[in-house]
């Protein structure tokens, strides 16, 4: 007569179960929406004035129904509208051409200049989603690049590697000041 | 040559089925957890553009949505329409439905609550424009435009 195998204790067989289905609890992320978060501005009162802003401190972009963009006036391209915005909202004290500066003291970042410069963002009606998405995707990576340009000159770090208040400190030394038009009535 | 051996001699234990219920379980809670179950059934289309300065939205149950894009019942033609949890909406009934959304939330939350815009990317900006104006009427003013990631020059 052979010798019989032992049966395999399989109580333990649940416990490892449930550790599997423990570890892929843990690990599959339900579908995660992303987006560009942005905050609307209160509704204008009838009887607020018009603020009045100097026109070297304002960059006109317009996108008509055809989705194409004019930049202050000039027709141009949305692989342009980074650099341009970057560049117009970088401070430069001594030009007279580019947006006004000023001189804020933060906690952690010391003096810093900043720009008076605004963004002013306008769409027709007929201007399709997936361009507005565009031009704002450029404009956010505008600043996205300043606050990059700021975090390393500030602490060498990039904005990922820094902590939670040098990351409010950028956050308010470079805020996004774009502003979009109230829209026309026809 | 060699010589088979005669079965049964060397008999091999049955594999004991005793936990296949435990696995089974597994597999069920598994397939649960990953499936997302959508709460609206969607009437419209939203193909959404790409873009890629985003951020994750935190805190789901924060969030509520409107859908904006051609129906996808193709009888109603494709101009892009206004969806509002289950069924098609106006611009004039977003206030009424987001003073219901923050009502079903505790007092506690509803300042932190977001509007996420799921917006097919041929709608044209005038709907959306509507929407956005609605929301600033009744102080809704956190929004969310839900994207893909990509390259949004490709769009």
């Amino acid at each position: 007569m052979a010798r019989k195998v032992p049966e395999i204790n399989s109580s333990s067989q649940a416990d490892i179960a449930f550790l599997l289905l423990c570890f892929f609890l843990m690990t599959t992320s339900m579908d995660v929406d992303y987006g560009i978060t942005r905050r609307l501005p209160p509704p204008v009162e009838q009887n607020d004035e018009d603020v009045k802003v100097k026109e070297r401190n304002v960059m006109n972009v317009m996108v008509n129904k055809s989705d194409r963009l004019l930049i202050n006036g000039r027709p141009s391209d949305i692989s342009m509208l980074k650099d341009l915005a970057k560049d117009f909202m970088t401070p430069r004290p001594n030009d007279e051409t580019s947006p006004e500066v000023e001189t804020k003291t933060f906690d952690l970042l010391g003096d810093v200049l900043m720009s008076k410069g605004v963004i002013s963002l306008q769409n027709d009606r007929g201007t399709s989603y997936a361009m507005y998405i565009s031009v704002q995707n450029e404009l956010a990576r505008a600043f996205n690049e300043l606050k990059e340009d700021m975090a390393w000159k500030k602490f060498h770090k990039h904005m990922d590697q820094l902590n939670e208040d040098q990351t409010k400190a950028i956050n308010e030394a470079v805020p996004v000041r774009v502003s979009e038009a109230e829209p026309v009535v026809y | 040559m060699g010589k088979f051996r005669k079965e049964g001699k060397k008999e091999v234990p049955q594999v004991s089925t005793s936990s296949l219920p435990d696995i089974v379980y597994m597999l069920i809670f598994f397939f649960m957890i990953t499936t997302s179950m959508r709460d609206v059934e969607l009437k419209v289309k939203t193909a959404m553009p790409k873009a890629t300065e985003i951020q994750k939205l935190e805190r789901k149950a924060l969030v509520s949505s409107i859908y904006i894009g051609p129906p996808r019942d193709t009888k109603l033609g494709t101009e892009s329409r206004i969806q509002l949890d289950d069924a098609f909406a106006r611009p004039s009934d977003i206030a009424d439905w987001i003073l219901k959304e923050r009502e079903s939330r505790s007092e506690a939350d509803r300042p932190f609550l977001t509007t996420a815009l799921k917006v097919h990317k041929e709608t044209r900006m005038g709907v959306v424009t509507d929407v956005k104006q609605e929301l600033r009427k009744v102080g809704a003013f956190r929004i969310n435009y839900t994207t893909l990631k990509g390259s949004a020059l490709e769009n």
